[in-house]
């Protein structure tokens, strides 16, 4: 048995040390990382919220409620549906929907701009002014962001003190400053697959099109777009993900009376202490991130395999 | 339909280097017109300025007397072959050459009417749903040209598009490219290092050297009345031997060189003087091993270093007593079994096949 492991190919080729310092690290992240916290976490959402020492016990049994709750509410409740938690739901999917949007038409110009039309140290320039932002770190960046749209911020101030408008506007009442937040916040994991994907491009597929007598905008329909596809998918991706599951921004960013899903989830977890409750939770906000990446696979007819390029 | 194209005084300059330096030629509508240079020599950067990716710093470009400035890519009436072709991957050989005719908002059915008929111009007939990565490298080739020809455009600029291709299937593309010229009967301007390329298939040539053109005609004008040393020794194979002019008489002259005194010919327009330093060129075709009958106003002695066989032609390496090398060819039907590596010959060649120019710099290999 010993003998026949270690003659694989596997083994051979990157010789005993090194294969298995690979096996373990790969082992570890996948079955310690993914597989057991998702699978317990999932166990958890069938289950009744006990204190811990009662698990195993009588009243620890396998449920629906806390899907159930979700959707019509707790039993006392006089709705039919729970509408506050659905409403919070559907508005972090369309709002993040948005976001991701958003994200896309911003960053599409300027990962061309770097990518084919800016000279090599603007373009360096560029990437840094882009990266150096993100040092700091993402709670920061909110609560500097806070800054600017709070009623007495730095933006109010600035335009009544000039005096283009009289009193302030409400920025974080009306959760501009959370859109503007969730846009920025991963806005560069939407430049990066895109920048790299417009790069691969040979500039003379675009000189051609030109050529042949095509606008600016049927290039970039016809040509650069198709071919920077893969690149749109992941960014769009990344972006939906991280922003629906986005916890530090919303805390800072949101108007007292707009909840995030995920704050939800952490009130679920943190406030309430019912775990299992918070696990459901976590279980449909992940289904709807798998559904949305599937969905995006499906409209745009690309392979896994490219989005991960 | 085609169109003239004429550039008058061009130049492009990128900071204070030139790429191209007052370039002033012709084209007449339906020719065949290569530009013909070594890498470098801002022939690419012409055939920009013609098809509107590049604004001339000086001079202006006309098409059809029609002055170009500020007339972009998109609205000129030129299409250009890139050099890698630039076709497009993820769009069928059919939309690949219908693009032109797409962005032009001509209807489906009548886009792939024109389609079909220019896949029959270039006889790939039926295969027009292939994705362009399933096409051998001569069928992207015609591809690309159908792509260009699909809105009929007056002017085809080329730019190298044949350089990627093998041997055999370049020398077949050249017939097929002046084949097509000839059918679709508008100007086609082609851009090349390869001489054998220009001079098969075009009307006239133009030589460019550092930018500027040194020499525009027909090819055998300029094979054989090259007009610089430059031009001499780039367009074909040529020997150069160095001296001085020693006497004048109409068109024959006489060089004074370390190896003897030479009689060749001096072109029309060529200042020289008595004692001016020149260069009297001799192509390899035109030494001669000589026979008793022939009678060679020239003889020259060289010395045989080496030799190789080519197949219809041998080529001899050789050298004079000043050291000067000579490359001669002899066709293989010639016996030349008593010709060994050191033996010590006269060849012969005629003073009205070699042609004399002031001294000047040759074209680097």
């Amino acid at each position: 048995m010993n003998s026949y492991f270690f003659t694989q190919p596997f083994f051979k080729k990157n010789g005993k040390a090194i294969a298995i310092y690979f096996l373990v690290a790969i082992i570890f992240w996948f079955v310690f990382l993914v597989i057991i916290p998702q699978l317990y976490m999932l166990d958890l959402s069938f289950r009744t919220n006990v204190p811990p020492l009662e698990r195993g016990g009588p009243k620890d049994f396998y449920t629906f409620e806390h899907y159930q709750h979700f959707v019509f509410g707790s039993k006392t409740a006089q709705d039919a549906f729970n509408f506050v938690d659905l409403g919070v739901f559907g508005r972090t999917i369309l709002v993040s929907i948005f976001v991701t949007l958003a994200n896309l038409a911003f960053c599409y110009p300027i990962a061309f701009y770097i990518a084919k039309i800016a000279n090599p140290s603007t373009a360096r320039l560029l990437i840094v002014s882009l990266i150096i932002p993100f040092w700091i770190n993402e709670l920061l960046r909110s609560f500097a962001l806070r800054i600017l749209f709070a009623n007495e911020g730095v933006i109010n101030n600035v335009l009544t003190g000039i005096g283009i408008i009289d009193q302030g506007i409400l920025f974080i009442t009306y959760d501009i400053g959370l859109y503007t937040g969730l846009i920025y916040a991963y806005i560069l994991l939407m430049m990066f697959p895109l920048y790299n994907a417009i790069e691969s491009l040979d500039v003379n597929q675009i000189e051609a099109a030109k050529d042949l007598g095509s606008s600016t905008f049927r290039t970039h329909w016809r040509v650069v777009i198709p071919h920077a596809k893969p690149g749109i998918v992941s960014g769009c991706t990344m972006v939906f993900m991280l922003t629906v599951g986005a916890l530090a921004t919303p805390v800072v960013l949101s108007s007292p009376n707009t909840l995030w899903f995920p704050q939800l989830i952490y009130q679920w977890f943190n406030m309430n202490d019912n775990w299992s409750r918070g696990s459901a939770y976590s279980i449909i906000l992940l289904i709807i991130s798998v559904i949305f990446v599937l969905t995006m696979m499906r409209i745009f007819k690309v392979r896994i395999g490219e989005i991960i390029k | 339909m085609s169109a003239d194209v004429e550039l008058s005084n061009v130049s492009v300059t990128f900071g204070s280097f030139f790429a191209a330096k007052n370039v002033s030629v012709k084209i007449e509508g339906g020719e065949f017109f290569s530009f013909l240079g070594p890498s470098g020599c801002g022939k690419t950067t012409l055939l920009r300025a013609i098809s509107g990716f590049q604004d001339p710093s000086e001079g202006k470009v006309l098409i059809d007397n029609k002055d170009m400035s500020g007339i972009g890519p998109n609205k000129r009436p030129t299409a250009l072959i890139f050099q890698n072709l630039a076709l497009f991957p993820l769009m069928t050989v059919s939309e690949n050459i219908a693009f032109s005719l797409e962005v032009r908002g001509v209807s489906k059915t009548d886009r792939q009417k024109r389609a079909d008929e220019l896949l029959e111009l270039i006889a790939l007939e039926g295969q027009g749903e292939k994705k362009v990565h399933q096409l051998s490298g001569g069928q992207k080739q015609r591809v690309a040209i159908a792509r260009a020809l699909a809105v009929e455009p007056k002017v085809l600029l080329l730019d190298e598009p044949l350089s990627a291709l093998d041997l055999k299937l370049r020398q077949r593309m050249r017939t097929e490219l002046r084949e097509i010229q000839k059918r679709v009967n508008i100007t086609f301007i082609y851009i090349t290092h390869d001489q054998g390329e220009a001079l098969t298939m075009s009307d006239r040539i133009a030589v460019m050297n550092e930018g500027e053109l040194e020499q525009v005609g027909p090819c055998d004008e300029v094979y054989n009345n090259p007009r610089t040393p430059f031009v001499a020794t780039f367009v074909g194979e040529n020997n150069p031997i160095y001296g001085r002019i020693k006497s004048i008489d109409g068109k024959t002259v006489e060089i004074d060189t370390p190896d003897g005194i030479f009689r060749s010919t001096i072109n029309d327009n060529s200042n020289l003087n008595i004692n001016d330093d020149a260069i009297a060129f001799v192509r390899p075709e035109s030494l001669f091993l000589p026979r008793s009958d022939d009678n060679f106003d020239n003889s020259l002695p060289v010395i045989i270093d080496s030799f190789e066989f080519e197949g219809n032609i041998k080529n001899f390496y050789a050298h004079l007593k000043s050291g000067t090398k000579i490359k001669f060819s002899v066709p293989n039907a010639i016996d030349t079994s008593h010709i060994k590596n050191g033996s010590s010959i006269n060849l012969g060649f005629d003073s009205q096949k070699s042609i004399i120019l002031p001294k000047a710099p040759l074209a680097i290999d």
